[in-house]
């Protein structure tokens, strides 16, 4: 019972986490219509960035730093690459992000070499906030989930409540009548791929202390990324909120818990079949649960392909 | 116009020569190993030791031979046993004779199965396989032949030796074996658990898991069930961005005991440890950098560290296998001729100067060595990691390991 809260709580970090990097990408290709494959290439810059800035000046000015930089590069990259290239279609703008995403794995490889990077968690946060039956919850474990609930409850209110943000859900869809309106759609473009860079840059700062900040980092999360937006729905901030929890508790049970195949078939009904070690099935009757943990998001992502092809929070009617 | 014909035919024929004779200055080695993707530090950082061990230990000594150089070339084959192939393919079509590899035995077993393969089919373009790293103990055993030859202690071997000094810590009562689902893994938790049931019955496996190589996200699920357990000991084959992944989310999620590891060193790994892991790590390898073997060694490896400053000597056995390489050519006397060169590199007895006698024992190609089990700390230290402050302090050595240890190798010989 004890270990439940505990993978609950462990699953949310994980879930907010992957929410922080698809909120950005679920809106930017809502926006666009493609893929930006070079995502979590600015979530690995992010964590670089952010571990440069905290050599000099410490980890909070990082925290500051790092996504801006990361913002503003990203802007950049929509306004002078994404942009020139969108009039000759989605494929190579998919081909463009994608070379992208090569092109900062190798720079950051060239600037920082490819060894681990030394990023810590602060001192100030390098404590134990409070531990369930033995199993301790590091007190950042705990500032990541503030920081990632907070910047959902922040762009929540910008997006439904402000004018900003009814330009820029108007401008998602129906752009040509928001530019006959008088306002600039490219920029609110730059605007939205700037932010969402911006977002993902701040899941690497606070992620690069806990998973490793090393140059495979982007390549380790970037496929999941996807899974997630398309679970949750194109476009849908709640769905990649609820897909991404959905996504973090899923594998993080699944690791915890040693599922067994055999278990699992002979409660259905299956008899286990005789000399299993002879038996051409056997790998598939030894399968445990922790083993097929990181595919199970993507067994889901086919399920809700057939059954429920827009997504769980998807509005666009195919 | 016969003349120009002559001069044409002439300067043809010394370009010729001239090539050749270019050709066989060189003895090339061909370095096949990860240098892109998640394990691109290690095998990166792999290579700079070797292409230092033949510039510093051959080179720079006048070479083999009367004068030939050694040559590292770098092959990248992103951890891939398909990959490795079409580089192992493209090594021998440049004429190289020496290959080496480390990372991953998946890898090196299609490695030594295609080069038993390859040197059963062209007589004239045999190689060698040195390998520095894959300690799967198949390798040299049912998998073994005549062309492979292992630098480094398998993981029997180290397991032998890392089981001796965990029993004799009376706390231990409890342990949980964690690796990376794949065949070296899958050994090492084999071996550990054998050798605790043979050497102390009373301590218990609590756990026994492997989780997907390269692909885990976040390891506190798993440091949940390493906590759960009870477990006053971990023991793990884990290396690169798995081992620190693995290492750290233990020590965070609240575990007290040791972490007993195969390669929690260099390549930003002690670094990133820090303090979180001081007199908590331990680690088993070969070859003492602290304190250091030698005053030799002590030299290279302030040499290496002008070259690389951030750099690391973490694989002191790369310079085995480049020492013991040379001195086989040296005795075989001829570079090209690889069935000499293999039959003086067994049974050779070499003198390392990391401390200790290396002995490669002619019924497997095993390398048996001293074994040493070390502590991640920063007191008194010889020589540091990562510029950390950290590194690695022998608490324990077992002198020539697992000696007399059963293969089951039939070796043919050509």
């Amino acid at each position: 019972m004890d270990l439940i809260l505990v993978n609950l709580i462990d699953g949310l970090v994980t879930g907010l986490l992957l929410f922080m990097l698809s909120a950005g990408l679920t809106l930017i290709f809502s926006m666009m219509g493609v893929l930006n494959f070079a995502h979590a290439s600015f979530y690995m810059l992010g964590a670089y960035f952010a571990y440069q800035i905290s050599l000099a000046l410490g980890f909070w000015l990082g925290l500051l730093i790092a996504p801006l930089i990361v913002g503003v590069i990203g802007a950049g990259v929509e306004r002078y690459g994404l942009r020139r290239v969108h009039q000759y279609g989605h494929v190579p703008e998919l081909i463009f992000t994608f070379g992208l995403a090569l092109l900062i794995e190798e720079l950051v490889q060239f600037i920082w070499g490819k060894n681990q990077m030394p990023y810590n968690v602060p001192d100030v946060l390098n404590f134990t906030a409070f531990s369930i039956s033995g199993n301790s919850i590091p007190a950042f474990k705990v500032f990541m989930i503030f920081v990632s609930v907070g910047i959902f409850l922040g762009l929540l209110f910008v997006l439904t409540k402000t004018r900003v943000g009814m330009i820029i859900q108007a401008a998602l869809s129906y752009p040509r009548t928001v530019e006959a309106l008088g306002h600039n759609v490219p920029l609110i473009f730059m605007g939205v791929f700037g932010v969402g860079t911006a977002l993902a840059g701040v899941a690497g700062v606070i992620a690069g202390p806990v998973l490793g900040t090393f140059p495979g980092m982007a390549f380790v999360l970037g496929s999941i990324v996807f899974v997630t937006i398309v679970i949750g729905g194109l476009g849908s901030l709640w769905g990649a909120l609820v897909a991404s929890l959905l996504i973090g508790w899923i594998t993080t049970f699944a690791k915890s818990y040693n599922i067994e195949m055999e278990g699992i078939l002979n409660a259905i009904g299956i008899a286990t079949p005789e000399n299993l070690s002879d038996n051409p099935l056997r790998d598939f009757w030894a399968l445990t649960s922790p083993q097929i943990a990181d595919i199970l998001p993507y067994i889901l992502m086919v399920l809700i392909l057939i059954f429920r092809p827009q997504g769980l929070f998807g509005k666009r009617e195919s | 116009m016969k003349n120009i014909t002559k001069f044409g035919a002439v300067s043809a024929l010394s370009l010729i020569i001239g090539a050749s004779s270019a050709f066989a200055a060189d003895i090339k080695i061909a370095f096949i190993d990860p240098l892109s993707g998640p394990f691109a530090s290690t095998g990166t950082n792999g290579l700079h030791q070797f292409e230092f061990a033949a510039e510093y230990m051959v080179n720079d000594k006048g070479g083999l031979l009367d004068g030939k150089t050694m040559e590292v070339v770098g092959f990248d084959n992103k951890i891939s046993p398909k990959e490795s192939l079409i580089q192992l393919q493209v090594a021998i079509d440049q004429g190289i004779r020496f290959i080496v590899q480390g990372n991953s035995s998946g890898v090196a077993n299609a490695l030594t199965e295609a080069i038993e393969k390859h040197n059963k089919r062209n007589p004239d373009s045999r190689v060698l396989f040195l390998n520095y790293a894959a300690v799967d103990p198949a390798l040299t055993n049912e998998k073994c032949n005549f062309w492979h030859f292992r630098f480094d202690a398998n993981a029997d071997i180290k397991m032998d030796a890392l089981t001796d000094v965990m029993v004799e810590n009376k706390d231990i009562k409890k342990v949980y074996i964690i690796g990376q689902d794949y065949s070296f893994g899958k050994a090492v938790s084999d071996a550990a658990n054998r050798m605790l049931k043979d050497k102390a019955p009373e301590i218990e496996v609590v756990g026994d898991e492997l989780h997907p190589i390269g692909k885990v996200k976040d390891f506190t699920p798993y440091a949940r069930k390493v906590v759960s357990s009870g477990a006053d000991a971990v023991i793990t084959g884990n290396w690169g961005a798995d081992m620190l992944g693995l290492g750290k989310s233990i020590i965070e999620n609240g575990f007290e005991g040791p972490i007993y590891t195969y390669y929690a060193a260099g390549s930003g790994i002690t670094a990133a440890f820090g303090e979180s892991g001081k007199d908590r790590i331990r680690l088993i390898s070969q070859g003492s950098i602290n304190p250091i073997g030698s005053e030799e060694a002590r030299e290279l490896y302030n040499a290496f560290l002008k070259k690389y400053p951030d750099g690391n000597i973490d694989q002191s056995r790369i310079f085995n296998t480049i020492g013991m390489l040379s001195q086989a050519i040296e005795e075989a006397g001829t570079a090209d001729d690889v069935v000499a060169v293999a039959t003086a590199l067994e049974s050779m007895e070499y003198e390392s100067m990391w401390g200790g006698k290396l002995f490669m024992r002619p019924q497997d190609h095993q390398l048996i060595q001293d074994m040493h089990v070390g502590v991640h700390t920063n007191d008194g230290l010889d020589f540091d990691y990562d510029q950390s402050g950290y590194g690695i302090k022998n608490e324990s050595t077992v002198e020539m390991a697992s000696m007399d240890s059963p293969t089951t190798c039939e070796m043919k010989r050509p």
